[in-house]
């Protein structure tokens, strides 16, 4: 009888997806689809938060009083990302901190991309067009996602994304027509970011557990190898409209299939980056890790005084 | 040019450019996601400030620099920030009285700066008074938060408080320039800002259970150019890509 309850109510779920109808917090869910969203979407809020360092290290040496302020608005907005991600997050009945405890603890990902250190203003560029862009790619889709609250989310979140990625090209294109030292740091960075960017779509189908099921479900809508060929297709033009070299010697144009075909991915040295080896693991879960212990003094004040507060106001 | 005016309205945007950079080191490091973005917020609107400030500046100077050439390529002692904005973000506890000790008195002295006969001043204190209220709000809350918290958060506002204190006299320095303004009807005059600064000062210490220190020993320097050791490493960093790579566009 129980059997039977829990396979009507899964069809009626399954079939809600089908016809396109939004899931929402209340309604009733399979437990897989709930920890999928729930390891997805806090792994995206993550990456926001410690996306936040590798730009974070520049705002106090951007060049320009101009550059200074849009690159501080723009880590903002990252911070702002994290935190619809987080309340996302709760509305499948998780803990926000204890997220973030799993995020230190190393039990949690984030993208592996923020494990790379920005070692020159160029990087700022080479982030925003690429790395935003890249993130673009994933994220249009999932304003479509299936659960309502991550789908809104993303509404929000693409539309910033998209001003951050014009940014960094446009920062990129400055470079690239200034004098031979700035191009230089514009070759550079793109240099060092390409495959990364590459990285951010995850394994080939091939080795992507979890993409049929999240397809069913509608929290996927495209494949990892589609969207990175999508991110390629876009990409190199831009790069050739400023005069930088996509760094891959096996990069060509197939005239039949409309598409670049690119060279092989390094994927040890993803998984090693996934695994916490990349450049700058550790440092980005430790500054993550001292934010959080540095604020628990501040955070338990603000409890205590709310506390004395309405203890004051019902006496 | 008008020297005097010029100076007058380089330590003005001197206070909120190095604030903003030293709010804008914790951008990502915030005690919570909130208050990072709160205090980018601030960072963003003290560095709006500066900006509109030293396009004034430099069209006063009139010798063809840019806001950027006034912000980023003068010497240490060309700078003429007060030495409180300058201090360190220590805990956030030192971070938040520094911010609330500098808010209480900018709130007081742009909403006297918006009657300057100078209109260019007058419009841009109009504009900041605005955001630099919420700031003040802001910081006092903190302030209010963290005394009347936790024993340990108490303990850490005072020491804050203890620390920055001999910095806050500065705030109300005056010279020849200030007096040249004042005549002329663009300045303000900081010695009638400072019994309502006292009084908001105390009502919040009040609240939040401090003690205003009892040391009443004072710094200051930082209007003349003369800085404490803090402001030559921030000018390393702020500095760095126009020293590094200097004349080119970005
Ligand atoms: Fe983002
Ligand atoms: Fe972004």
């Amino acid at each position: 009888m129980k059997e039977t309850n829990l396979e009507a109510l899964e069809t009626a779920f399954q079939a809600k997806i089908d016809k396109d109808i939004r899931i929402e917090p209340k309604d009733w869910m399979p437990e897989e689809y709930r920890k999928t969203l729930i390891r997805q979407i806090s792994q995206h809020a993550h990456s926001e938060i410690v996306g936040m360092l590798p730009e974070g290290n520049w705002i106090t040496r951007a060049p320009n009083l101009r550059r200074k302020a849009v690159l501080l608005a723009k880590v903002q907005d990252e911070a702002g990302h994290g935190l619809y991600l987080y309340s996302a997050v709760e509305t499948l009945g998780a803990d926000r901190e204890a997220t973030i405890d799993d995020l230190h603890s190393g039990k949690a990902k984030y993208s592996s991309i923020f494990n790379y250190p920005t070692l020159s203003w160029a990087d700022m560029g080479a982030i925003g067009w690429l790395v935003d862009g890249a993130a673009i790619m994933n994220q249009v889709p999932l304003c479509r996602c299936s659960y309502g609250p991550y789908a809104r989310a993303m509404v929000r979140v693409c539309k910033e994304e998209s001003f951050h990625q014009r940014q960094g090209f446009e920062i990129m294109s400055t470079l690239a027509n200034g004098t031979p030292i700035q191009k230089a740091l514009a070759q550079d960075a793109l240099n060092r970011f390409w495959w990364p960017a590459l990285m951010m779509f995850g394994p080939n189908d091939s080795d992507s557990p979890h993409s049929q099921q999240s397809m069913d479900w509608k929290i996927k809508r495209f494949s990892n190898d589609e969207l990175r060929q999508t991110f390629v297709d876009v990409t190199v033009p831009q790069a050739e409209m400023i005069g930088l070299t996509i760094p891959d010697p096996d990069l060509k144009f197939n005239e039949e299939t409309g598409h670049y075909e690119f060279g092989a991915i390094n994927w040890d040295e993803f998984w090693e980056v996934v695994k916490g080896n990349g450049p700058c693991n550790a440092d980005r879960i430790a500054a993550r890790r001292n934010a959080k212990e540095n604020g628990q003094w501040v955070r338990e004040a603000a409890m205590a005084h709310e506390e004395k507060r309405k203890a004051k106001q019902a006496s | 040019m008008n020297n005097d005016l010029y100076t007058y309205t380089l330590r003005i945007a001197d206070d909120s450019l190095i604030l903003g950079q030293r709010l804008s080191e914790l951008c990502g490091h915030g005690p919570i996601l909130e208050e990072d973005i709160a205090l980018t917020n601030i960072a963003l609107d003290l560095i709006g400030q500066a900006t509109t400030l030293f396009e004034y500046a430099a069209t006063v100077q009139n010798e063809g620099k840019t806001a950027d050439d006034l912000a980023f390529l003068r010497y240490e002692h060309d700078y003429k920030n007060v030495l409180l904005v300058e201090q360190t973000n220590g805990d956030f506890g030192q971070t938040i009285v520094r911010q609330w000790l500098f808010d209480t008195f900018r709130v007081l002295f742009y909403d006297a700066l918006q009657h300057s006969s100078d209109t260019q001043l007058a419009a841009i204190a109009e504009k900041s008074l605005k955001e630099t209220k919420y700031h003040c709000k802001h910081s006092s809350e903190w302030v209010i938060r963290l005394g009347d918290g936790t024993e340990e958060s108490h303990s850490r506002t005072q020491d804050a408080l203890d620390l920055l204190w001999r910095y806050s006299d500065e705030l109300f320095f005056m010279d020849e320039t200030d007096q040249a303004m004042i005549a002329a009807k663009v300045g303000v005059d900081l010695a009638a800002l400072r019994p309502i600064w006292m009084e908001r000062i105390q009502e919040v210490v009040q609240a939040a259970t401090l003690t205003i220190p009892t040391n009443n020993w004072k710094q200051q320097g930082g209007r003349l150019g003369k800085h404490t050791e803090h402001l030559g490493f921030l000018l390393a960093d702020l500095q760095y890509m126009q020293r590094a790579y200097p004349g080119m566009q970005w």
